[in-house]
């Protein structure tokens, strides 16, 4: 039992060892496997910040119902007193036509498009904020009120968020299928390394054979290489996303600035963080698996 | 001094009714029928071609018989599932002609080798690989790699490699080859001491001379087939 553990962390330093001694090519093959998994999990990252925004939203829907413009007074009050005493409203805000025109004129700068105007265009209009969030439940309350005398249009405010939500999931199907492609070619990175090494090594191999060497035993080293390069790789991918997010963070500062609003994208968070290595590390040695018992076999001493 | 001692339980080489064809019709061994007992040494002459080399290449599993038995310290080798091949060669001590060394390590790292495999603890085997060296007269050129060597230290440093594990069965396949007179008998020597403390010793040479010196038993094949 220790010497089992012994060689398998002789193996371990000795792989190590192996990487030091080549240090470009350990480089440029950690790189390719760096950036390879870098696309897929940045696009995972960007994904899961937009969904983020687009969750805070989609929980405080809103429901605009515009009036007819010939709507009276009294109809408006009549529709203000509906909408109050409505089970599903939790609040019914009025903007009055005239409100909407004077907001209009001064958050668009619009002014003298607006004072051109020979009549005012808007509606008057209630911001309703309904009880439940549940698409159902908007939907049911957005018919109904539709359905109302003098009402001429009503808004559904978190359609937006569904459709962006729709569009984040076909997103979301390109982000797998790129990570699919991208472990593709770390597989095939990694079994020409080892394919390379198995051709440089095959004396070694040889002899190894020769003097009752196990076939775990020969395959150890390899497969210990592939899954440190992939995890290496994935590391590198990391550190990737990092420099990238705090690059964007730090544009995204000055942006937020300009808006007076607060945006910052999230990094990967511990789990995910540890899932890419993983997985990395598995499609490492899946790669050098795959390699060595192609290879191996073609290796027998005579 | 390294012990060689096996274990009492006994050890030997039969062959029986051996054939051994290779891919193309060449036959390279034809009926052969042979025992080594546990201790022995034996010598297995005769000219290139005769089938000596197949002989130990059947013995130690890198050969396959076409028909008849080849059993090996109690395993039939014609039987043996390719997974079981390691542990019957960890029993066997190689020597090639070729001697087939690690040109990329020292002549230490040469003979730690087969400890590697058999698993080893690092400081009990660093001790084994010293006296291995000691016992062929290589101690001081540990750090020394293959190439700096002369002819006679590389199948020297072959041997080390061959018994620093304390195998039951020594297996060499002209072993003098490349090497002079001289150089040849150390050699020779050498065998007759792992002899001595109870090593199997089967050693393959078209030297008829160094079987001369030794007076051990020979077994002389001729063209695949037994001539004595």
């Amino acid at each position: 039992m220790k010497a089992w553990l012994w060689h398998h962390l002789d193996t371990f330093f000795t792989t190590l060892a192996r990487f030091a001694r080549t240090p470009v090519a350990t480089l440029f093959n950690v790189g390719v496997i760096g950036i390879a998994l870098a696309l897929p999990a940045g696009l995972y990252v960007a994904l899961s910040n937009l969904q983020g925004y687009a969750q805070a939203f989609a929980s405080d829907p809103q429901i605009s119902v515009f009036l007819a413009l010939d709507a009276g007074r009294a109809e408006v009050e009549g529709i203000e007193a509906r909408l109050r005493q409505h089970p599903g409203v939790r609040e019914a805000r009025y903007v009055s036509r005239d409100q909407a025109l004077k907001e209009l004129r001064a958050s668009t700068g619009l002014a003298d498009v607006v004072d051109s105007l020979a009549q005012n265009p808007l509606p008057d209009a209630f911001v309703v904020q309904p009880r439940e969030a549940a698409p159902q439940a908007l939907e049911k309350l957005r018919d109904e009120v539709s359905r109302w005398p003098q009402v001429a249009h009503v808004q559904l405010d978190a359609a937006w968020a569904r459709r962006l939500e729709a569009g984040l999931k076909l997103a979301r199907l390109a982000a797998g299928l790129l990570a699919t492609l991208f472990a593709f070619a770390l597989v095939a990175v990694t079994f020409n390394t080892i394919r390379l090494q198995i051709l440089t090594r095959r004396e070694e191999i040889e002899v190894a054979k020769l003097i009752g060497a196990t076939d775990p035993f020969i395959r150890r080293p390899f497969l210990y290489f592939g899954a440190l390069q992939g995890v290496a790789g994935g590391l590198a991918a990391w550190a990737i996303i990092w420099g990238s997010l705090l690059l964007l963070n730090g544009g995204l500062a000055d942006l937020s600035q300009l808006y007076a609003t607060r945006i910052e994208l999230r990094h990967l968070s511990a789990e995910d963080s540890a899932s890419l290595l993983v997985f990395s590390a598995w499609l490492g040695w899946f790669g050098a698996w795959l390699s060595v018992n192609q290879h191996l076999a073609q290796i027998d001493p005579r | 001094m390294v012990s060689l001692a096996p274990s009492p339980t006994p050890r030997m080489i039969s062959f029986s009714q051996v054939y051994k064809r290779y891919p193309g019709g060449l036959e390279a061994l034809r009926n052969i029928t042979l025992t080594i007992e546990a201790g022995e040494m034996v010598f297995i002459t005769g000219h290139s071609g005769a089938g000596k080399s197949t002989l130990l290449k059947l013995a130690a599993a890198i050969e396959r018989p076409s028909s008849g038995s080849v059993i090996v310290n109690g395993q039939n080798v014609g039987a043996l599932s390719a997974r079981a091949v390691p542990f019957l060669r960890r029993n066997l001590g190689l020597i090639f002609q070729d001697q087939k060394l690690l040109f990329d390590r020292t002549a230490f790292d040469n003979v730690m080798l087969p400890l590697h495999i058999n698993g080893f603890e690092r400081r009990e085997a660093a001790r084994r690989v010293r006296a291995a060296l000691d016992k062929v007269g290589l101690l001081a050129k540990e750090k020394a790699y293959p190439v700096t060597l002369s002819g006679g230290e590389q199948q020297r440093l072959a041997i080390a490699r061959a018994v620093v594990h304390r195998p039951a069965i020594l297996l060499a396949d002209e072993p003098t080859g490349n090497l002079d007179a001289a150089h040849a008998a150390d050699i020779v020597e050498l065998f007759k001491s792992f002899n001595q403390v109870g090593v199997t010793v089967v050693v393959a040479t078209h030297d008829e001379s160094l079987a001369a010196r030794l007076k051990p038993r020979v077994i002389a094949l001729k063209a695949g087939t037994l001539a004595s």
